[in-house]
């Protein structure tokens, strides 16, 4: 078995499920917040995103035409095989669901201005790699849309300002984002580290469904109350005003330094793109967020 | 919430009467132009030359669609919108020049072309961010391109439309702007919302 073109196959048919359908727990939250939210105009708008949701399945086109820069998440147990076929079977991935889903380009040279035309340059695609015990290979497939992107933001807070700092920056985040990231959102919030490492993890927190909260009952609270506390602020869908601002807060921790408290804010918007599968040794592949057909 | 259906053109009389928050439908003619298709007929207009519509009580919408050519024949892949905020040194001038009625778009508009559309009669749509296949699907027809020059997000799509919506009038005639409003709500509620953190 070639290790290289199962993964380059496995990764063309996530990024195509990421683009054209929502997890599940996503579909469900905006399916929810239609049901919930209080404001007609934003009720207008919940239900145009379940249209354009619905279509975009039903079609097999991409739910949004900014279909992001291309990040990959690869859990690659350590006794699998061909490890390092898998750098380049993702580039091939990318090239190739660029044109047969189609994917739009996004990828530009910071000094030519120039548009490669099929997703990949320099780091890109993104591959964030972790070494796990096993024989298997999870990949997680996780287009990432410029909109919401542009609002995303890192706090070097005041360690005596703690959990309090943290919970300004936060609101302030969503506060000065308005109607820019497409709301509702999901924010990620990543604690702790080193500003690097918060804004990492506030990103990958970003995978965790948002129906499942932190495991640690101290930190499903605090995601529990900066979620209640975006919904106060009345942005709603689309900057249109309204209840619904996010559908979900998740956060994720890392031990600090005495003297640093960073807090990164990953912001999504309501197209909260992303599949994952799991390839066992002998080839066959396991969907984990989408079923298919 | 009155629900509106429209069809271009547009008469000035009809816009005036809708109100914020109104939700509407436009059926028959639409131009796509974002910022270069914005200047290009502004210097046309000011050098006295004509472009190739007459946009008169017709819709402009913000977007740089995915278009594909099959067979001599272009079809809208996807269209959703894009920021508006960035027209906003164009669109008073654009309304006042060639007096389309409605403007489509995303995220708002500043006071600038508010004022615009209550001077010169004209509202803006807020189309909803990233709904591009629902935007793709009421595009019945590519009538034409123009100004391809400019690349395909920027030329100039006249699009023939069917119920294209629901866009929210999130500014009208009158002054209004649905996007000032919520914003000083939302200031608003800052205060509030520290209180309930403890902070």
């Amino acid at each position: 078995m070639d290790i290289g073109s199962v993964v380059e196959n496995v990764a063309v048919e996530l990024l195509r499920q990421a683009v054209t359908k929502l997890p599940r727990d996503v579909k469900e939250a905006l399916q929810r917040a239609h049901r919930e939210e209080e404001s007609d105009v934003g009720k207008t708008q919940l239900e145009a995103i379940l249209n354009n949701v619905e279509l975009a399945e039903k079609t097999g086109t991409p739910m949004c035409q900014d279909t992001g820069v291309i990040i990959f998440y690869v859990k690659a147990g350590a006794q699998a095989k061909g490890l390092d076929k898998i750098e380049e079977a993702l580039i091939n991935a990318t090239k190739r669901a660029t044109k047969e889903v189609p994917l739009r380009p996004n990828s530009v040279g910071i000094l030519t201005r120039k548009n490669t035309g099929d997703n990949t340059g320099r780091y890109i695609p993104y591959i964030n790699w972790k070494i796990v015990p096993g024989d298997n290979i999870e990949l997680t497939a996780f287009p990432k849309g410029g909109g919401s992107e542009n609002v995303c933001a890192l706090g070097m807070i005041r360690p005596g300002e703690g959990l309090n700092g943290l919970k300004k920056f936060v609101i302030d985040t969503v506060l000065n984002a308005g109607a820019k990231p497409c709301p509702p959102n999901i924010l990620g919030v990543g604690v702790g580290g080193g500003a690097d490492i918060a804004m990492k993890i506030a990103k990958a927190a970003l995978s965790r469904p948002i129906d499942k909260p932190n495991p640690d009952p101290e930190l499903a609270k605090l995601e529990r109350e900066l979620y209640e506390a975006a919904n106060m602020t009345g942005i709603g869908p689309m900057g249109l005003g309204g209840k619904f601002t996010v559908l979900g807060v998740n956060v994720d921790h890392a031990n600090r330094h005495p003297a640093s408290y960073p807090v990164a804010v990953a912001v999504q918007c309501w197209a909260a793109r992303r599949a994952s599968a799991r390839i066992h040794p002998d080839g066959t592949v396991e969907y984990l967020t989408h079923k298919v057909v | 919430m009155a629900v509106y259906k429209l069809k271009t053109p547009i008469s000035e009389e009809d816009v005036r009467k809708l109100k914020v928050n109104d939700v509407i439908y436009v059926t028959g003619t639409m131009i796509t132009a974002r910022d270069s298709a914005h200047k290009r007929a502004l210097d046309f207009f000011k050098d006295g030359k004509e472009i190739p519509i007459d946009l008169q009580g017709l819709a402009v919408f913000h977007c740089g669609p995915i278009v594909k050519k099959e067979d001599d024949k272009w079809t809208v892949v996807a269209a959703g919108p894009t920021t508006s905020t960035r027209m906003d040194l164009f669109e008073d001038e654009f309304i006042k020049a060639f007096k389309v009625r409605v403007v489509i778009g995303k995220g708002g508009m500043g006071r600038r072309t508010t004022e615009g559309m209550e001077k010169y009669g004209a509202v803006y749509g807020a189309f909803t961010g990233g709904a591009a296949v629902l935007a793709a699907k009421a595009i019945k027809k590519v009538r034409s391109v123009e100004w391809l020059d400019l690349g395909m997000p920027e030329a100039l799509w006249i699009l023939e439309v069917e119920d294209f919506g629901p866009l929210i009038v999130a500014i009208d005639a009158h002054g209004n702007n649905v996007f000032e409003n919520v914003q000083k709500q939302v200031k608003g509620n800052k205060q509030k919302i520290y209180e309930r953190l403890g902070i």
